[in-house]
């Protein structure tokens, strides 16, 4: 490790055309970043102004405590990162504070304080999170040492996702099993750490193995397939989706794993007939599964037929979706202002419906702003994987921003009727620390990336 | 792998263009039908949050919201509630809104589509959102007289300008304080609602537009029209004068009230049984001129039809379908299946003194923005044209002659010729009359319409009738207003 981090200061930059002096990039993050806490506070001011009609000064913190922690981790960068992306960070914190103004909002309309108060948590989520991201930083300082241990990341996503199931372990809230109890403290989702893990070892795993899967098999239809004995890797992890659907009743996690390994599958094999082939098992598995378990039946009616009444009574029956409709519709073009709206009328207006609050709020332009960033944010991770050279920190980096997008799409599809609804969380929007602490970590692992890829490292660890 | 990579990027762009999409949709182009659902409690609660418009008569506000130290910001209160409660309604903070206040819910509120530059300029300036302001067509005089002379009666009194359609008064009795019904505690409100559901009176219905009831005798203005209209009959035409009568195809046998003759003679007029309110003429003229006339003019009239004034107007029946002869000889006195409602019967009134022009009825006479321009002002819209300008002078002079000489004679007013017809409804074997009075005033150049509907025989069973009970209503409001 040491070694490394003497050979890259060690080598001087490219001559080419992608010199970039390092100060101007960390300069233009920390203006960037100035912006972005600046508006996370105007955030919280416009909150209280409009929720309690006056500045509570003993909140401010949320906003200030924020802005610290970020600042901090832009400085662990100019020692550790300096060739980093520099609108990464900015995006990721002016996320983060949106998502607390809008959890402090609805603590407001439930009138919570103190620990009680999402707001409070979700802020000391993010502390933590952002020093997880420190860590990752510090840790690895290039990112072609988690190559190394590309089964144990395997292993180890494996067990994240599959913890829940063990009794008393699990815990179940409105009927997934997705969550382990720590205590009386809190509660986890370790399948969003697992997300984290699993997409290093499909990055590793299909580096080692793209060859025999990309260029044996069969033509049919004009298309090259698979031979039966390549099937292995990706019936198993079809069967560790099915499982997640049968076992863990989470849509959404599910659809998740498997299309984050389908992508970057196609990407290491270049074969489309892996995808239509994943794309068919996928489709076969989820309609059997419509018509077997009542929970995925329910939620595809609910998805249909959200407004017909006998559907909107019915116990898990469009209740919430249609009450989120009724929110963004409320927030229409412009929406009606911070605090202003009545997200809390929708159920868990601070998790997984956000971004539905947000749209009450913040109107069409507020969501179009935020689905900007985040298209901005998968787009700086595209880019990584663009401009990279090796192809395990390429696939990493594009898995890792498609799991950002694919969760977008999942969750704001759902809410918003373009696919069923699933229980997923908003990435760094949503209140929930585990959701918190993977996105962080990727954020940390993009931007690690990314200064691997600009500093063109000519040393394999 | 740049290759595939881009296709990739291709696939998230569309994803993302879906989402922008999907919201779109539902925020700019399902907004208006998603924020209407009855479903959607968000729109009852703004409906309170914001300074909900007032409603005028003559200026003066008779609901209006007053800022409220609680949840809910405003309180709304009603000035003198019972008197023009059937025009109002009432929004009560956990239910739906009824008459004026829901009518004209978006207008008051500030969120229809015509106020929506200013409710970005709201925003814009920061200015809190306001709802406009509705005048109302109602005269406070007419208003106040028509409550003051329909007295403990359970009934309804409307008057209506002819030439225009504007509603000058609109009471419904007994009728309730919708105070009690906007104070912000649930329990109140639910109490004093459920106490007027369970009232016997049933105050809540407002009787001027959503009640039914058979029209009796003031239906003959109709069944008259229609004869005259088709030219086969003037009012000189003559009909065997007879004690009872007995419709083709049946045995029942129908009189004149008191079972009389009408008049003396062997033969009666078209003019002397209008004028004498007599039932077995009318039957005779009914199966001569066939179901199918009358239907036509009474769908003419308004008929069969609702009205949004802007509030929901039960549509009056004229039962369609084809009647034979026996059933179309009691709908020619308004009997059988024939129900209208008071408003229906001012419209039949001002048809007649409009020279044959139906007109809209409307209540609402300008929708004020909060900075006093008008947002949209009333302008009168007829209905349709029902009879030739000649047969409504006809119909007027066989109305003052009604009035004048004949059983309308309790609306006389001293130095005005007043046209009317009375009506005394059966409602079954024993029940109660249901008493009318219909006309208007001065017969030569009409300025008001009238109908007085009397519920539940006028407390006198099956004794009352028109001319004792609803007439005099009718001829103290008419001296009313026509002295203002």
């Amino acid at each position: 490790m040491t070694l490394n981090t003497a050979a890259t200061s060690a080598i001087p930059a490219d001559p080419g055309p992608k010199v970039r002096v390092p100060q101007k990039m960390r300069h233009l993050e920390l203006f960037l970043l100035l912006i972005a806490c600046g508006i996370n506070a105007s955030a919280v001011v416009l909150v209280q102004l409009g929720a309690l009609g006056a500045i509570d000064t003993t909140l401010l913190y949320l906003g200030v405590t924020l802005s610290v922690l970020v600042i901090a981790l832009h400085f662990v960068l100019r020692f550790v990162a300096r060739e980093a992306d520099p609108f990464i960070l900015p995006i990721a914190t002016l996320l983060n504070g949106l998502g607390i103004a809008m959890i402090y909002r609805i603590d407001i309309a439930n009138q919570e304080s103190g620990w009680e108060s999402a707001a409070v948590r979700q802020t000391a989520w993010s502390g933590l999170a952002i020093a997880c991201a420190i860590a990752v930083l510090l840790i690895i300082r290039n990112h072609r040492v988690l190559f190394r241990y590309t089964y144990i990341f395997g292993f180890l996503g494996v067990l994240l996702l599959l913890l829940p199931l063990v009794p008393g372990l699990g815990r179940e809230i409105s009927g997934a099993r997705v969550w382990i109890s720590m205590g009386s403290f809190a509660t986890f989702q370790p399948g969003e750490i697992a997300k984290i893990a699993l997409a290093v070892f499909f990055a590793g795993y299909l580096v080692r193995n793209r060859d025999s899967l990309a260029t044996v098999g069969k033509k049919f239809l004009g298309m090259r397939f698979p031979r039966l004995r390549d099937l292995g890797p990706i019936l198993v992890v079809w069967a560790l989706s099915m499982s997640v659907i049968i076992f863990q009743r989470d849509l959404g996690t599910a659809l998740l794993y498997f299309g984050l390994f389908l992508v970057m599958l196609y990407l290491a094999t270049a074969r489309m007939s892996w995808v239509i082939l994943g794309v068919g098992l996928f489709l076969g598995g989820a309609v059997l599964a419509s018509q077997t378990l009542q929970y995925v039946n329910g939620r595809f009616t609910n998805w249909l037929d959200a407004l017909n009444p006998a559907v909107y009574e019915a116990r898990g029956g469009s209740f919430q979706l249609v009450q989120g409709l009724f929110g963004l519709a409320k927030g229409g073009l412009l929406g009606t202002g911070w605090g202003q709206g009545r997200p809390e009328i929708t159920p868990v207006p601070q998790s997984d419906y956000i971004i539905a609050s947000l749209g009450e709020e913040l109107g069409l332009a507020g969501l179009f702003a935020i689905l900007a960033l985040y298209l901005l944010l998968v787009a700086r991770g595209f880019r990584i994987g663009f401009a990279g050279q090796d192809d395990f920190g390429k696939l990493l980096a594009v898995g890792l921003a498609f799991v950002i997008a694919l969760q977008c799409f999942i969750v704001i599809g759902g809410v918003t009727r373009v696919i069923p609804l699933t229980g997923l969380t908003t990435p760094f929007l949503a209140a929930g620390g585990s959701s918190l602490i993977a996105n962080w970590i990727i954020v940390a692992l993009l931007l690690r990336l990314s200064d691997t890829v600009r500093n063109q490292p000519r040393l394999v660890v | 792998m740049n290759r595939e990579l881009k296709r990739v990027s291709i696939v998230v762009m569309l994803m993302f263009i879906a989402l922008l999409s999907s919201t779109s949709i539902v925020q700019a182009f399902e907004a208006e039908s998603l924020n209407a659902d009855p479903r959607n409690t968000r729109t009852l609660y703004d409906s309170y949050s914001v300074e909900r418009g007032a409603i005028l008569v003559d200026g003066d506000p008779i609901a209006q919201s007053v800022p409220a130290d609680d949840n809910f910001k405003y309180l709304r209160t009603y000035a003198n509630g019972p008197l023009y409660a059937s025009v109002t309604g009432f929004i009560p903070i956990n239910g739906a809104p009824t008459g004026l206040e829901f009518a004209l819910n978006s207008e008051l509120t500030g969120t229809s589509n015509s106020q929506f530059f200013d409710k970005i300029s709201d925003i814009v300036t920061g200015a809190t959102p306001k709802g406009a302001a509705v005048e109302i067509t109602i005269d406070p005089v007419a208003q106040q007289a028509a409550w003051d002379a329909l007295g403990d009666q359970t009934g309804s009194v409307v008057v209506t300008e002819p030439a225009t359609g504007r509603i000058l008064a609109m009471v419904s009795k007994p009728s309730y304080d919708p105070n009690r019904l906007t104070v912000h505690d649930n329990a109140a409100v639910t109490e004093a609602y459920d106490a007027l559901v369970n009232d016997a009176g049933d105050p809540l219905i407002d009787r001027a537009i959503n009640s039914l009831n058979p029209p009796g005798s003031v239906f003959k203005l109709v069944v008259t029209t229609a004869a005259l209209e088709s030219g086969d009959f003037t009012p000189d035409s003559t009909f065997p004068n007879l004690q009872t009568y007995i419709a083709p195809g049946t045995t029942s046998e129908i009189e004149n009230s008191g079972g009389n003759t009408c008049g003396g003679g062997d033969t009666v007029t078209l003019a002397t049984a209008l004028r004498l309110s007599c039932n077995v003429p009318f039957a005779e003229l009914g199966v001569q001129l066939g179901d199918a006339a009358i239907l036509e003019t009474a769908k003419k009239f308004g008929f069969n039809s609702e009205f949004q004034i802007p509030m929901d107007v039960t549509a009056s029946i004229y039962p369609e379908g084809g009647l034979d002869d026996a059933f179309t000889a009691q709908t020619a006195f308004g009997q059988y299946e024939v129900q209208a409602t008071p408003l229906q019967m001012a419209m039949v009134s001002g048809a007649i003194a409009n020279k044959g022009v139906v007109m809209q009825p409307n209540v609402v006479e300008e929708i004020l923005a909060p900075n006093l321009s008008s947002i949209s002002a009333f302008e009168p819209q007829e209905f349709g044209r029902v009879m030739s300008a000649e047969t409504a002078a006809t119909l007027t002079e066989m109305m003052v002659n009604g009035v004048q000489t004949g059983a309308a004679s309790n609306a006389r007013i001293d130095g005005v010729n007043v046209a009317g017809k009375t009506g005394t409804a059966q409602n079954g074997s024993t029940d109660p009359y249901t008493l009318w009075f219909t006309g208007f005033a001065p017969a030569e150049d009409p300025d008001y319409a009238i109908s007085v509907l009397v519920e539940d025989g006028g407390g006198m069973g099956q004794t009352g009738f028109g001319n004792l009970l609803a007439a005099p209503i009718a001829q103290q409001v008419l001296e009313a207003v026509l002295n203002k």
